[in-house]
Parts: C-alpha cells; structure tokens; sequence
C-alpha cells in the first residue's frame, strides 16, 4: 500500500505504508545512528515525534526485546529507507515490520531520507503527516500540519506510579520524565537502590524519603512546558542532596535555576555527538537526542557553568553548578543505542554520593 | 595541544614495492600524510624505493630518495638530512619494521631522531605475539588462545587442553605454506610434522580455530590528549577464515545490533588507549555468530588497507588526521575537511552501504588455487557506494573487470545438486556466485548458511538480486519492475539479457519512464552538515544532489580501476598528474574511479570525484549530468581505453589521441599498414581465430613463435609455442576467455628489447629516454630488469629508435602519450607493441630524468607545443645517472602459481636503484627487491638444455664468489665437465635426499631454475621453484637475470652506498 509524508513546507514524500495504516500528524527529527533503531523506537524522549532514520537500512538484526528502552516504541511515527526483508541475530525474535504494526505506529518507507533529511536541516525540524489516503488536499494538510503543535508529552511517558529496583548501595532517587531504562540499570550496576517516581512526584515526597542522590532523567518535548516540574526542581535545588540530570533533566535545572532554552534548528539525534569535557579538556562521542538547548549566555555565572561542550557547535552540553553537589548533562551516559564513553559520569555521580559504597 | 614546535623536519618512510598484502594504499597514505605535513610548514623528506608511486614525486615531499628500503641506507639519509623526527607508521609493516630497527639499534636515539606518532614500546606491545597476548589478558581482552610449540608431542598435548579443530601456522613460511586446520589427531600430527619442517625455525604456532565466527574491524584514532574515536566499523561477509584483504567486506556492519556494535567499539578503545596509540590503528574482531562471546584477532598500530579503505567509505582523511596527531594537535583542534565546519573529533555516519571486494590475480595464475584462506592473494580491490546493499554489491562486481557483471557468470549450471553442495564448501573467490545458484535451485538459506557461515541476511540479499534474475527474465517488464531493478543496480545489459531486449531498447524504455540514476553525496555526517568537497556516488529511485557547475573548461579524467598484475599504481600517478595538469590550465576536473586504495579516489585530488564504475552506462550517467567538454582516456591504462568508443558515442569528445588512431595500433592490419607505410620492421605474423588458422601460421613463420589475443594487458595469454601441440594448448586457454578479438601469432625473435615512452604534439615528439631490459625478449617487459639510459646500443640504433618513434608518432596522429617497444637484433631495430597511451614506465622514466612527461603530455594535449614547453623535440640527452627498475614478485603469496618468467606478466610491483655507476644501481634495485645475498653460500642450478652451456659460466662466476653449487645430475655433469665442482643431488622421483630434501636445510641463498622453452611440463621444476619460494629462497628462471646478479654480487659497492635525491636528478 502506497504511504506519502506531507511536510509543513508542501513537500510530498511517496512512499511505501509500513506498520499501522493509521493517519498521524507529527513533528519530524531525524536520527543519524547507524544501529540501536529499536532503542531509538523505545526512547520516551521520541514521544510526539516521528523519526526518520537517516541509515537507509533498518531491521538488519530484527527485535531483540531485551534492547527496548521502555515498554512501548513512543515516536507517532516511522521513515526508513528501507527494511529488511529477513533479519539476522540470535537474539532476534521478531521483526521489525510486526513490531511496529503490533505496536499500532504507522510509518513509510521507500523514500529519499536524505532528500528529507536536507530539508530540515535546512529550513529545521517541521511537522508533517503520514497517511495512506492518496486523495488528501494539499492546502488543507498543511493548514493543519501549521497548526499541530504536540503538548503534555511527559505526562504521557511518565510512570503512573513509583517502583524500585533493589540494590545494596546508595538510595537514588529517578525522577522519570520519560526516561530510558539504562540509566536505572546504569546506577543499579553500580549497586544503586534506584526508586523511579513518576514525573508529577512533590520535592517534598522526594525528600522526604530521604535518597542519597537524585536523578533527573531525559524525556520529550519543549522543557519550558514542564512549568510545575520546575518548580520542585527550585525546591531540590535548594536541598543538599546530590542531583545528576540528564537531557530534559538537565535543561529543567537549568530553568529552575534561571536560565533560559531555546528550540534548536533541528536538535542533535545520533551517536556520534562530540562532547568535550572543559574540566579534563577530553572529548567523548556522545549519543545525544535533544530539539531543545540551554542558552549559554543565560546562565548566571554564580550558579553554574558550562562544563561541557559540543565540539561541532560549541552549544551548551552540559553544567556543573557551583557550592553545590550538581552536575547535568544534555547528552546521554547511559548510551544505548550509541557510544559507552561517557558511562564513568555515573561513577562521577557516585562519588558525589560519598563514594564507593557497598558495590 | 598544539603542534610541537620541535618538529621542524620529518622523515616519512614508504612502504616499497607494491606486493600482494601491501599495495597502493600505502601510496595513498603516504601522499596524504606528506601533504598534510607540508601544509603545516615542515620539512619532508620522503623514501621509498618505489618509483611508480605519487609519493615519491619530487612535489610531495621536500627531499626524495626512491632507494632501497633497509636499515643501513635509512641510516645513511639521516646522517645527510638530519631529520629531528621519523614519521614509520605511514609505510606499511615495511615502514614499521625500519623505524623499530632503527629505534632499537640506537641509532635514533644516538642521532637525537625521534620516532613520532606512536612509540617503539606501544608497536612491540602491538606486533610481539607474547607481548601482546599478555596486555590483552592485562585489561580482559579476550584473544584465541596460542601456543608456539616446537615438536608433535607439545602440539597434541596442547591441543588436547584447548579442544579441535586447531589452526597451525608454522613460523617463517611464506605464503602461509605448511599450515593448515586440524579437525583431529591425525590430521594434526600430518600438519604438524610438515610444518615443523618446513619452518626456518622448527616452530609452529597452534591456535584455536575460530574459523566461521562473524568478522568485524574497527578503524580507530586516538590523539596525544588520550581522545579515542573510531572511524568506522565494516564487516566481512566472508566470516573467519578468510583474509580480510581477500573477503568481500562491507561497511558498515550490516548484522550487529547496537550492543554488539557498541561492546566491540568499546573493546577497540579500551585497546588503543591501553597500547597508547597516537594516530590510526586498526583492530580486528571474531565474533561468536550465536553469543556475545568475542576475540581480538590483530591489532595493527599503523594506517593499512583498511584504513583506507574506511577513509574513503566514509570520506574522513585518517592519514592526514594520523600526520596531525603526530606534530601533536589534538582530534578537536583537526578541522572535518570535508564539511569545513566540523571537527575531526566525531565519528562519520554514513547514510548508504559500502561494499569492497578484492581483485584476485586468478586469471593471470590459471594453475593457481583460487582457495581463499589466511594467506591474502588479492592483488587490489574495488569499492562501490550505493544507498541499498544489493546495488552496492552489483556496482562493486562490475568494476572488478573481470567479465563479471552479475551473480550469473560464473557458471555452476552444470554441477548435480550434490556436486553443489560440495562446492559451497569450497572456499574461494566464486563463492557469492556458487550461492547464487544454490538460490536458484531452491536450497534452503539455512542449507547454505551451514556450509559458508555467511551471515542469513547476506545470503537473502544474493536471493533478493537471483529473484530480480528471474523476476526479469519471466515477467513483463513494467515501469515498476524496470525501476526495481535499477534501484538494486542491475545494469542495462544485463537487463537486456534477461528480457530478450537490446540495450538501447532498455535505455530508451528508462528515459521514457524517467528512471535515470541521481548522485548522492558522501559527506561523513548523513547530511547533518553541509559538506562543501564534490564526492559522489549514484543510485536509481533518489533525488540528484550533485551540484551542476558550468565552468569554462571541463575535464572528465578516466582512473584505472583495481590494481591487477599488469595495471598497476602507475596508471594511477598518470591519472591523478593529468588531473594536476588540466587543473593548473584552468580546466575543472572531474575523476571517475572505483578503487579505494589510490591516491586519485582522495577526495580533494579533483575538483570532483565520482566513485563508481567504469562501464559505459555507469560512464554515461555521470556525463549526463556533468557534460564535460572532454575526457582524456590516455592516462587511465587498458580500463580508460576501453571505454573511448562509448565516450564519443556519448558526444564527448576525446582529448589527445584520436579513438580511431588508438585503434590503428591495436587493429592489426591497419598497423602493419601503418608499419609499411613508415618503413619500419617488425617480426612477421598473422592473424587468426582458430587453432587450424594458428597452426598453420606458425609453421609459415617457424617456430619458436608467440601467441596472443589482442585487446590485452600485460601479455595476459601470451605465450611461446615451440610446437603444434603447444599452439593447441595455448588457444583452448586463450580461448576460454570470451573474445572479440582476433589472436595473434608472431615469430618469435629473441633480441634485446628497448622500450620508449614519448610525447607527441603532432609534429615534434619528446623522448625522456631510452630504456633497456636485461632480459631477451620473451620475457615480458614488465618483469623485465629494465635499465637507463640504455647500456649497449649502437649510435646507429639509437638514431633509428628516435626516427621510428616519431614517424609512428606522427603516423598514428599521437597527440599526448605514446609507448613503444622494440626488438634490436642482429643491429635490425623491429617494432612489436605500441601503446598510443601512458605506460608502465612513464612514473619511473619521468622520475630519473627529472622530465615531468604526464604533466607536458597534458599541456600538449590542450594544445601546446613541445617547443614552447621549453624542451627541445626528440630525444632528450642522457641524466648523469643510471637508473634500474627491477621488478617485484609476490609468487610466495599464491599457492601453485608457476614462477617461471615469460611473455605473461607476473610481477605485482617494482623499485629502482639509483646510482652513478651501472654496478650499484644494479645492486641497489636487488638489494630494493629484497636479494640480499650471499647468507650461506650454496646454490642450486638445474637448467634445461638449451641453457647448459651458458651455466658453465655463470658456475664459475659464482664459484669464484665462493659458492658451493649443487646441480641435478646432467647439469651437475656438464658444469663438472667444463671445470666447474658441481655436488650431484637426486631428483624428485630418485631416492632421498632429493634437491628439495636440500632446500628444507634452509642453508640455499639461491636456486636457477630454467624451464623447458614453452612451458614446463615436468613437474620436478615447478616443484623445485615453489619449495624454493615458499622457504624463502631467491629463485630465479632467466638467465639473463643471473647475469645481472652475479654483476651485482661482483662489484665492491655494497658497503659504501650512495643515497640520492631524486629532486637533483635531470638530463643535462
């Protein structure tokens, strides 16, 4: 079955249906890593997306359940080159073509992903619309595509309620924004009792139950809109009890803290992010997905500063705050898909804790 | 960290002559890492003993010695140039090699030279096999588990703890002869007890066998700061077992999930890091095909093969990035060339699939095995870009120029269904084609993956293009189905093929249903950043991104393809300096080429590079978007050619010599017209197309005579038949290989050969020099010792060569490049081969007279004259040096490849020595290829008759040298006879010792083998002479190369080389 994606601009892209027939209207990013594609589906931070891969071939090495990042894929859609027809791992116990229809996501393949890719590197990330319906009215899809603007997208990908996972270490507290599984793994590894709170979770309940460390996890959508969010954050910004952020998380802190974000031309999405760490001047390859940015000139030079840079752009990646036990990074640590590099900033975490204990 | 400001002057040591496992690459490499430390103001000053590279150009680098490649002339330039650093991770493990000898010696330190990029501890930690086991177990990095043991007993007790099947590598032994896998005791003991023999050493390595396990490389950079990125990662389809330079590789790895990418990518950093790397390395993997369980094959701390092949898979420049780390600049301080705006601290992405495979010499060594193993036998490689695997895969056969343009042809129809399951068992460089009809016949992926190993995923792409086979061959051919087609790259012929249509009928049913390909850009970022360097490939279903320019002048320069014996990195250097050329005349330049391992696929060598086929379709498709005002098809050998019909058939006009000229000189009745016409000899000859035709020509002319199909490179084919059988021999080979072309028999005179390379502007003609080989004719020319300026030619002759060249010249309308050989005998100058097109020898004559010929070759062919290019016209006077270009084998490489030399080329490279005097310019281009002799002192000489009285007195030449000379029993009888002490040794079939018995002592400097004329038919020699290879021993089957030998050996020059720059070289 033909699929066609409408873009804000008027462009058409024909292509092939894959996955859920079903009509979406979303906002288009791109991805450029080369593997990790079900991570990438399973990452909450894709909610209120849709995401084209730029590597033309995707589901090579099929579904192995044990990489998904979440229970569920989030994007409200798929664009790919081109999915393979057998896929090949030992692992692998589905395909990629079943778990998206399973899943109910609609998606289009076949298309000129680096055509589109150019577009919105050029004009920068825009809506469109996938859809099967060959008869649609060009004007009418992009007045609507115009208009669409995805909201209350943490709520959607939050926990509905607290759960832990059981280790002998330090308590840390997760606030889940939408956050991608490995970072819980990542602190559990490290002998972490990691306790996972819904987003809408009161600074007050968080301190009170006392954790060593707090970490603020990644999740989708334009931190600005996360007003009541922020707010606890000034509250556990205020306490002593290390905080360690990541992504959203980290741009949440910094507006808690009086800095401002912006919407950036078309976000960094890939595993190949250089990062240069100004404290050790070392750069790490960083797996980073990210629209919005923390506005350098806004930070206040008594609370925080930049402690971390993209090596491309010189965009902020991340702030460790002064006279304080807190440090945020845009991109991810926890990897997955992508580069391990930068997993030691969680023993950074650790050590903030006090140290190794117990792991 | 910026750049050291103590660097100031830099010795880069090349990699020498081009042989199987170390090729053109490292030309690549070298050129790059020369130029990028140019652009940071220091002084290069370069060596290699290759003359035909680019790197060696006296534009390269500063200072260029093109001498032998050994510690003591390394030694000798460093006290003339004073270098403060030494640069050896650019040349190869030849490169790496000398600087760990000159470092360990002392010398270095003596002469405060330090060795830069990576330290002699991080390279020993690296390639000491003990060494290198322990660092792995130091950090938990998992290697096969080894043992070095030295009898049976030690083997088996081993391998009884480690478990079969085993690998057994015997130490020392070329080719990877004596090795083997051992499946069970017996076999072990089999393997064991030849390899233990067979090894210099008496060791043999035992190795777990991991053959089968999916294989997987890393290319990896790391800066002085300790910043790790890798480059890019590619898989081999051939799992392991298989060289990596021999496999089909594809980047990048198409069948690991994130964890295993990201587990592999860690470990290679984890490595690089731990050994301390600063520059490239690369790091290769087996992995478990069903676990996460993993193993570090190899680790090369140096740019190889792959990294070229990863720098032009993903357009990120590691060699010039491997410069800059070694002056000390950090990988964020290193600016992305190609997008100009990034930084070389992040890792390419790619957003299409790269698909390498390896130009096996099999059908220059028809009796060689094609078994693929550890040993690499590929001489070069071609690369294909395409957005989809199966495209990238028909692309990449395609230009392998080897009649091959799709999975159907080699033919495995005729095998039982039981005969094919065997054959997928076999190894070997048609194993992709053997699949192909497996899939045809219905026999299930899981059937063909128990028996290849190759990966499911790969084996459903074969399916994908076999099932277009069909689709095409059985359904009407709709717009649809055509544009399928196309998206997976089938080309039109085959196309037309498989519809009963022609292929203008498939063109024009394209055209009409706008199915034209569009090129896409590689730009080390998926389109995340703008890039601003023009290098494309094309694909079918996509949107065209190639930027239309319309310049004044445009040029499209056709490369040469893969690097095959026969067609070598020289046409390279003549493609990549006619580049230079046009561009400095204003001209915009564009390259088309498909091999990833040469300096002309760099992407900032033109102003415009298009990596893909070079078929006229894939042609075709470039010229419709580009329209180029010309193209220049001389400079490219046999595979630019090739391609000029179809040029002008596509309106674009051919720069230089005309197409119907070059043809003139292939045709040839129109060329014995054209020789009648300029009064010139040559050997008298016919024309046939059937053996009946070929016999009876050869008994007109009267044997001995040559045969040969026409329309070849480097003599492929050719042969001297001493009789009827033979004729009938030599055509059913010829003859297996399709041909349009008619099949020439020629007498055979056996004169002195000399060779000349000229340009012409139409009216004058320039001659650099002429060229001579030590060898009679009958050996072909490029295996031939070839010496200027020539030593024994009459005034008399040298006037004739000059005048033949310039009537031919000006009779075949030469405008650019001609190159012609002669046969002078009994003081009669004959004519046997012209060459309306760049040669072999253009880098090598250029370089040693100082002459820039491809560069005047190009101005000529815009459209000045030789006389305003301030030269005078005709042959030019001598250089006040002598200059020998020696050819290099790589027979070791190739089990069961004859070594005897004749009219088929055979050599894989070349190196020259330079020198004042005839006898250490000889001693220096053997000392180049690697004869360093006299070690022990014996020798063998078992010759045919017709040779044995002329080994009388290279036997007493070499018995004055102090030689102890062995013989078989008639040779021994006639050297003994004519005073020459000669030890008698047994044959192959008499009792042991035997003469191989002999070569086993590994106490033998040099065996002289002659072959019986034709072909050797008894299989004692060709015994003898791959015993002699394969243990390492100098063995030679012209005498006429002994000679030059013993001349060398003879003079007293050895302990007092000069060393010479080549930027000071120039006629008079």
């Amino acid at each position: 079955m033909k699929a066609f994606l409408i873009l804000e601009d008027g462009t058409v892209f024909t292509g092939k249906s894959i996955g859920s027939k079903k009509e979406v209207i979303s906002e288009i990013v791109f991805n450029t890593s080369m593997t990790g594609y079900l991570e990438v589906l399973t990452d909450p931070s894709y909610a209120g997306q849709a995401v084209v891969m730029t590597y033309p071939l995707i589901g090579n090495y099929g579904i192995c359940h044990e990489d998904m990042e979440s229970l569920k894929p989030w994007p409200d859609g798929y664009i790919v080159r081109e999915l393979s027809r057998v896929p090949s791992n030992f692992r692998s116990d589905d395909n990629i073509q079943n778990f998206l229809e399973t899943n109910d996501i609609p998606g289009i393949e076949g298309i000129d992903t680096r055509a589109l890719t150019k577009i919105l590197r050029e004009k920068g990330t825009m809506n469109g619309m996938i859809t099967t319906n060959e008869n649609y009215n060009l004007e009418e899809v992009k007045e609507k595509l115009k208009k669409y603007s995805p909201t209350g997208v943490v709520e959607k990908v939050t926990c509905k309620e607290k759960s832990n996972l059981k280790g002998d270490g330090y308590k840390v507290a997760l606030m889940d924004f939408g956050a991608k599984k490995n970072i819980a793994k990542s602190l559990n590894e490290r002998g972490c009792d990691v306790t996972i709170y819904p987003a809408s979770t009161s600074a007050d309940e968080i301190i009170e139950s006392n954790p060593d460390g707090i970490m603020l996890s990644n999740g989708p959508g334009d931190p600005k809109e996360c007003v009541s969010i922020i707010e606890e954050l000034k509250k556990l910004y205020n306490t002593d009890i290390p905080i360690f952020a990541i992504c959203l998380g980290h741009q949440l802190m910094a507006l808690a803290t009086g800095a401002d974000t912006h919407k950036m031309k078309y976000g960094h999405r890939g595993a190949n992010h250089p990062v240069k760490d100004l404290k050790s001047g070392k750069v790490y390859i960083s797996s980073q997905n990210h629209g919005y940015v923390v506005d350098s000139d806004t930070i206040n030079p008594d609370i925080a500063e930049v402690g971390f840079v993209n090596v491309n752009d010189k965009t902020v990646e991340g702030l460790r705050y002064k006279n304080k036990n807190i440090f945020t990074v845009q991109f991810h640590p926890e990897a997955c898909p992508g580069p391990q590099d930068s997993g030691k900033l969680f023993d950074e975490f650790i050590n903030m804790m006090g140290g190794k204990k117990n792991a | 960290m910026p750049k050291n400001p103590n660097i100031k002057k830099v010795l880069v040591i090349g990699s020498g002559p081009i042989v199987i496992g170390q090729a053109a690459e490292f030309d690549y490499a070298g050129t790059q890492a020369c130029r990028s430390l140019k652009e940071e103001g220091i002084e290069v000053v370069l060596v290699n003993s290759n003359p035909a590279t680019i790197m060696t150009d006296k534009d390269i680098a500063d200072k260029v010695y093109i001498e032998p490649l050994t510690t003591k002339v390394l030694e000798k330039i460093i006290e003339v140039e004073k270098p403060d650093s030494v640069l050896p991770t650019l040349g190869g493990q030849a490169g790496l090699n000398l600087g760990m000898e000159l470092e360990e010696s002392g010398f270095l330190k003596s002469h405060g030279v330090k060795l830069l990029g990576t330290t002699a501890e991080t390279i020993r930690n690296a390639e000491g096999r003990e060494e290198f086991k322990e660092l792995m177990e130091r950090i938990g990095e998992p290697c096969a588990t080894s043992e070095v043991v030295e009898n049976v007993e030690d083997g088996i007790a081993f391998t009884n703890k480690i478990g079969y099947p085993v690998v057994l590598r015997p130490a020392y032994t070329l080719g990877g002869s004596g090795g083997g896998i051992a499946h069970n005791q017996m076999e072990l003991i089999d393997i064991l007890t030849n390899g233990l023999r067979l090894s210099r050493v008496g060791q043999v390595l035992v190795e777990r066998c991991i053959a089968g396990w999916k294989e997987i490389e890393y290319e990896v950079m790391r800066d002085s700061a300790g910043n790790c990125i890798t480059v890019c990662n590619m898989e081999n389809i051939d799992p392991v077992g298989v060289h990596t330079g021999d496999s089909i590789v594809v980047a990048p790895s198409q069948t690991l999930g994130d964890k295993e990418y990201q587990m592999l990518r860690t470990s290679a950093l984890k490595i690089i890091d731990e050994l301390g790397i600063t520059g490239g390395c690369n790091v290769q993997y087996a992995l478990h095909p069903e676990s996460f369980e993993y193993c570090v094959i190899e680790v090369n701390p140096r740019v190889s093969r792959s990294s070229a092949l990863a720098s032009k898979a993903t357009g990120y420049p590691i060699a010039k990035v491997a410069a800059k780390i070694a002056l000390g600049y950090t990988l964020d301080e290193i600016k992305n060339a190609i997008t100009g705006k990034t930084y070389a601290s992040f890792e390419p992405t790619l957003d299409y699939c790269v698909v390498k495979i390896p130009r096996l010499p099999f059908d220059k060594f028809i009796m060689a095995k094609r078994t693929l193993t550890t040993q690499m036998k590929a001489t070069g490689e071609v690369m294909s870009i395409c957005n989809n695997f199966e495209g990238a895969l028909m692309k990449a056969i395609r230009s392998l120029e080897q009649h091959v343009e799709s999975l159907m042809d080699y033919d495995f129809t005729g095998l039982s269904e039981e005969e094919l399951l065997e054959q997928l068992n076999v190894v070997d460089d048609r194993r992709i084609w053997c699949i192909a009809e497996a899939l045809r016949r219905g026999i299930s992926y899981e059937e063909i993956h128990n028996r290849t190993k190759i990966d499911i995923w790969f084996i459903d792409k074969l399916a994908i293009i076999v099932e277009m086979e069909n689709a095409l061959k059985t359904e009407e051919l709709t717009k649809e189905l055509l544009a399928e087609a196309k998206r997976i790259e089938f080309p039109d012929t085959v196309i037309a093929k498989l519809t009963g249509k022609t292929e203008k009928e498939i063109h024009d049913l394209r055209m009409k249903y706008g199915i034209v390909a569009g090129f896409k850009m590689v730009d080390t970022c998926a389109a995340e950043f703008e890039a601003s360097t023009p290098y494309y490939y094309s694909g079918f279903g996509i949107e065209n991104e190639a930027i239309e320019t319309r310049p004044e002048k445009k040029v499209l320069v056709l490369g040469s393809g893969p690097i095959r014996i026969g067609q070598g990195i020289e046409f390279d250097f003549c493609s990549v300096h006619s580049t230079w050329a046009f561009r400095d005349a204003g001209y915009e330049t564009i390259i088309v080429n498909n091999n990833p391992e040469t300096v002309s696929t760099d992407f900032d060598i033109a102003d415009k590079l298009y990596f893909e086929p070079l078929t006229p379709e894939d042609v075709q498709n470039i010229v419709d978007i580009e329209k180029p005002d010309g193209a220049v098809v001389q400079f490219g050998g046999q595979t630019a050619i090739k391609l000029t019909e179809s040029l002008m058939k596509m309106g674009v006009p051919i720069l230089g010599t005309k197409a119907e000229d070059v043809d003139a000189a292939e045709d040839r009745e129109l060329f014995d017209k054209i020789l009648e016409e300029c009064e010139i000899p040559r050997p008298a000859g016919h024309t046939v197309f059937t053996v009946e035709e070929a016999k009876k020509a050869a008994n007109e002319l009267g044997y001995p005579v040559l045969v040969r199909p026409s329309y070849v490179l480097g003599g492929q084919g050719m042969q001297i038949a001493t009789d009827d059988s033979e004729i009938e021999e030599f055509m059913n080979i010829i003859n297996r290989i399709a041909q349009d072309h008619p099949i020439l028999v020629d007498k055979y005179l056996q004169g002195k050969e000399i060779e000349v390379d000229a340009v012409c502007d139409g009216d004058n003609i320039l001659i650099p020099g002429i060229m001579e080989h030590i060898e009679r004719a009958g050996v072909h020319s490029g295996d031939s010792i070839s010496v200027y300026p020539a030593q024994s030619l009459s005034d008399e002759c040298i006037d004739m060569i000059e005048e033949y060249t310039k009537r031919l010249a000006r009779s075949l309308h030469v405008k650019g490049m001609i190159n012609i050989q002669f046969i002078v005998c009994d003081g009669q100058v004959y004519v046997i081969e012209v060459n309306p097109r760049s040669s072999r020898t253009v880098p090598y004559i250029s370089k040693v007279t100082g002459i820039p010929i491809v560069k005047l070759a190009t101005k000529v062919i815009i459209g000045e004259k030789i006389t305003d290019l301030g030269y005078k016209p005709g042959l030019q006077d001598k250089a006040d040096y002598i200059a020998i270009k020696m050819p290099v084998f790589s027979f070791e490489k190739i089990r069961g490849a004859d070594t005897c030399l004749g009219p088929e080329m055979k050599s894989t490279g070349e190196c020259l020595g330079i020198a004042k005097t005839f006898d250490e310019a000889l001693y220096k281009a053997f000392l180049g290829a690697g004869v360093n002799l006299p070690k022990h002192k014996k020798m063998i000489i078992t010759v045919n008759d017709a040779d044995k009285h002329e080994a009388i007195s290279i036997g007493k030449r070499f018995e004055k040298l102090g030689y102890e000379i062995y013989a078989t029993r008639s040779t021994a009888r006639v050297l003994n006879e004519n005073g020459v002490h000669a030890i008698k040794v047994n044959k192959l079939s008499q009792e042991a010792p035997t003469v191989i018995d002999l070569i086993l002592e590994h106490k033998i400097d040099i065996v002289v083998d002659t072959p019986t004329q034709g072909r050797d038919k008894t299989r004692d020699g060709f015994l003898i002479r791959r015993m002699s290879i394969e243990t390492g021993v100098n063995c030679f089957t012209a005498l006429d190369t002994v000679n030059a030998l013993l001349t060398s050996l003879e003079s007293n020059v050895k302990d007092n080389l000069s060393v010479i720059d080549i930027a000071t070289v120039g006629t008079k």
